[in-house]
């Protein structure tokens, strides 16, 4: 299992992502994207969807990837890597190549809930050979902070302002872990940029099987959730000690709890910190959705816990 | 050796020999067949291409851009709504300079829906950086997907490729082919060879970064200018197949007993066949009159294409597709080629066969027939019922 220490040493022994890419200062981004390709030691090739990750990182002439790198466009990067792979298994076949090469996308929850969930779906459906690495902070940072189908109920994006009429987004997050867990695929999970240590036993746990795997990262962007700079690691945690943001993994249909908060804290102590749920603590009906809102996470945590039962076969 | 087989099956047999290392399509009418035979040939064993049977077209060029950009030969096909779908990705192919050859199985746009041949597929794809083959007959759709290998991958070029072949007409009917043998096609294609591929990943290459203005104008100017190349390489692809093969490929279009015309028809795809049988009666009778068929039809021939018609007193640009708000696009490109030359012909737009309406000999009789009589520059309707 990958510790501070080897994920150190990797670090130093081959950058595969450089330092001088221009995501903001504070982006839980590059730290997600660091610890993933750290927790890799067979070479690998990755894909980017359009999005902060791939604007801030690729700027012709210049380049923060010291892996092979691909970008095609918003909804296709789960059909891109599939093409890679499609060809490395006929060079393989044919001889041409002899090293084992992995295949990785980072996508965010827009290029990966929304737009690309159809290609990613069919990718998961065709089994081919690849990880791929939500960075999901939520909305559509990179143009502006509108909604996606990540977006928590209640929070104001530009597509779902809070308004006189309308507290925010009226609808609750889509679950795009357990969509792929239907999928059947060998592994799926949850992390965040909170955990990384946690996330590199995933990524190294998820590389040991061959077929699609996909974990979803919480990623913390304090510039569209309207909190401070610093607050990438604070921020992603309290997602986690809230049971917002649980933990888990599912190996080959077996799920896992991670880590089990020994005092789930009340869902406020996450949404406080955030300019973008503001608005729900000064109304009465505000307040009445923060209930609603600890509602779901509660009803979403044991349901959890029982899968976890019942699959454990305890 | 001759074989009867139906535009399908020629094209899948040139995949076939050609065996690229990864084909991603998805099945739509009247392309469907390409992807069934290719299906089968793998499923066989006879052919050892990656098949990625994606879920949808935007996914099979996405893969086939993956695909190409990691290093192999990728091909795939398609028709109609499924062009419309990858559209994007089809710019993105060409962006990347990569060399994907398709088969456009052509087909009209919804709405409404309607399975059978025009070429609004192909004008929608026309700006978008990809090299267009049109073939008038199921060998040529054969003999255009081999060359299009040689043309697509030129270091110089390094361009998408699209090889058109009318819906139906071309693609469900049996006609006589005569194929190459296995080994001189495999020998005439050659190795692929793949430019900053994804996959050696000891020189990590990025591909598609994203370009701000001080950049993006210079990059695609240098793509025109792989544009600008293809000719040349046509030509001598061309002129190395035609000895290969022993048929008469020579240029960018198909010129017929268009020398000493007087009136002539310039058109693109299957309705060519038709039209020389009309230039052959017509002859029969005294008249001198002409055909130009288009194969090369991006990037557009015009030099030659002057040259070609400078002489004719009349011409007939015939389009299968509409350009909604202005002629033909065709038509604008003929004409355009004219537009700084004193010696030039009158011309006239025709629109014809939109969603598989039969094109018949009586109506290119009726062409040549009021071409004397037309308005200079006017759009007409062939075949419609006004
Ligand atoms: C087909 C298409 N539609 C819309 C866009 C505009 N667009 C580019 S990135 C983006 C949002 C990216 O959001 P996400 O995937 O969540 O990544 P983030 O920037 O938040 O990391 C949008 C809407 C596009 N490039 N292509
Ligand atoms: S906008 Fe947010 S996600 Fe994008 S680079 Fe800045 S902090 Fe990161
Ligand atoms: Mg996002």
């Amino acid at each position: 299992m990958p510790n501070v220490k080897v994920l150190a040493k990797r670090q130093e022994a081959q950058v595969r992502f450089t330092a001088g890419h221009s995501l903001c200062a504070g982006c839980a981004e590059s730290m997600i994207v660091r610890t993933v390709l750290n927790s890799i030691e067979a070479p690998v090739v990755v894909a980017s969807p359009t999005g902060c990750l791939e604007v801030s990182t690729s700027r012709y002439p210049t380049s923060a990837w010291n892996v092979p790198w691909i970008h095609s466009a918003f909804e296709n990067a789960a059909a891109t890597i599939a093409g890679v792979e499609a060809a490395y298994r006929a060079l393989v076949r044919k001889g041409k190549i002899k090293k084992k090469i992995r295949f990785v996308v980072f996508g965010g929850d827009g290029g990966t809930y929304d737009i690309g969930l159809q290609a990613l779906s069919g990718a998961l459906e065709r089994g081919h050979d690849f990880l791929y690495v939500v960075l999901n902070n939520e909305a559509y940072m990179n143009t502006g902070v509108q909604r996606s189908s990540a977006t928590p109920r209640g929070a104001s994006a530009t597509t779902s302002p809070a308004g006189k009429a309308i507290p925010g987004k009226p609808q609750d997050r889509k679950n795009l872990t357990e969509i792929v867990a239907a999928h059947g695929v060998p592994y799926v999970a949850q992390a965040s940029v909170s955990n990384l240590i946690d996330l590199a036993n995933k990524v190294e746990r998820a590389m040991s099987y061959q077929g699609p795997k996909l974990i979803n990262v919480l990623s913390t962007c304090f510039l569209g959730w309207r909190t401070r700079r610093d607050s990438a690691v604070t921020m992603a945690k309290l997602a986690v000690d809230t049971c917002y943001w649980p933990l888990y993994e599912v190996v080959e249909g077996v799920y896992k709890v991670n880590y089990k908060p020994k005092e789930k804290l009340p869902i406020e102590e996450w949404l406080k910190p955030q300019g973008r749920f503001r608005h729900l603590f000064k109304s009465e009906e505000g307040k009445k959705l923060i209930a609603e809102l600890q509602a779901a996470v509660d009803r979403h945590w044991e349901e959890l816990l029982r899968k976890e039962r019942c699959t454990q076969g305890e | 050796m001759k074989k009867t087989m139906t535009g399908h099956k020629a094209v899948a047999e040139a995949m076939r020999q050609i065996e690229p290392d990864v084909v991603a399509v998805y099945p739509i009418t009247p392309q469907s067949e390409i992807a069934e035979y290719y299906a089968q040939y793998v499923a066989d064993g006879i052919v050892h291409t990656e098949l990625v049977p994606v879920e949808s077209e935007h996914s099979a060029m996405s893969a086939c851009v993956g695909a190409a950009a990691a290093g192999a030969r990728v091909m795939t096909a398609t028709a109609s709504q499924g062009l419309a779908l990858l559209i994007e990705v089809l710019y993105i192919a060409a962006g990347l300079r990569l060399p994907i050859v398709m088969a456009l199985v052509n087909r009209a746009l919804s709405a409404p829906i309607n399975i059978h041949c025009d070429h609004a597929d192909a004008y929608l794809a026309r700006d978008a950086g990809a090299i267009q083959i049109f073939a008038e007959s199921a060998q040529e759709a054969y003999d255009y997907m081999i060359m299009a290998q040689r043309i697509a991958e030129n270091e110089r070029v390094r361009l998408p490729l699209i090889v058109n072949l009318d819906g139906f007409t071309l693609s469900h009917s049996v006609q006589v082919v005569e194929p190459l043998p296995d080994e001189e096609v495999k020998q005439f294609v050659g190795e692929f060879k793949p430019v900053y591929p994804l996959l050696d990943v000891e020189n990590p290459a990025t591909w598609g970064p994203f370009a701000m203005p001080d950049y993006y104008f210079e990059l695609k100017r240098a793509q025109q200018a792989g544009m600008e190349t293809v000719p040349e390489v046509f030509l001598k692809v061309q002129e190395e197949y035609a000895k290969l093969s022993g048929r008469p490929y020579k240029g960018f279009f198909e010129g017929y007993k268009l020398e000493d015309a007087e009136r002539a028809i310039v058109i693109m795809g299957s309705t060519a066949g038709t039209a020389k049988v009309v230039v052959d009666e017509l002859r029969k009778k005294g008249e001198k009159v002409g055909l130009l068929k288009v194969w090369l039809w991006r990037p557009f021939p015009k030099e030659e294409i002057v040259k070609a018609l400078s002489h004719v007193a009349k011409v007939a640009v015939l389009d299968r597709a509409l350009s909604f708000g202005n002629m033909g696009a065709l038509y604008l490109d003929v004409t355009s080629a004219f537009v700084h030359r004193e010696e030039r012909p009158t011309f006239v737009n025709y629109i014809y066969g939109l969603g598989g309406r039969d094109t018949t000999t009586e109506h290119i009789e009726q062409v040549f027939a009021e071409l004397d009589a037309a308005r200079p520059g006017e759009l007409r309707y062939l075949g419609l019922r006004e």
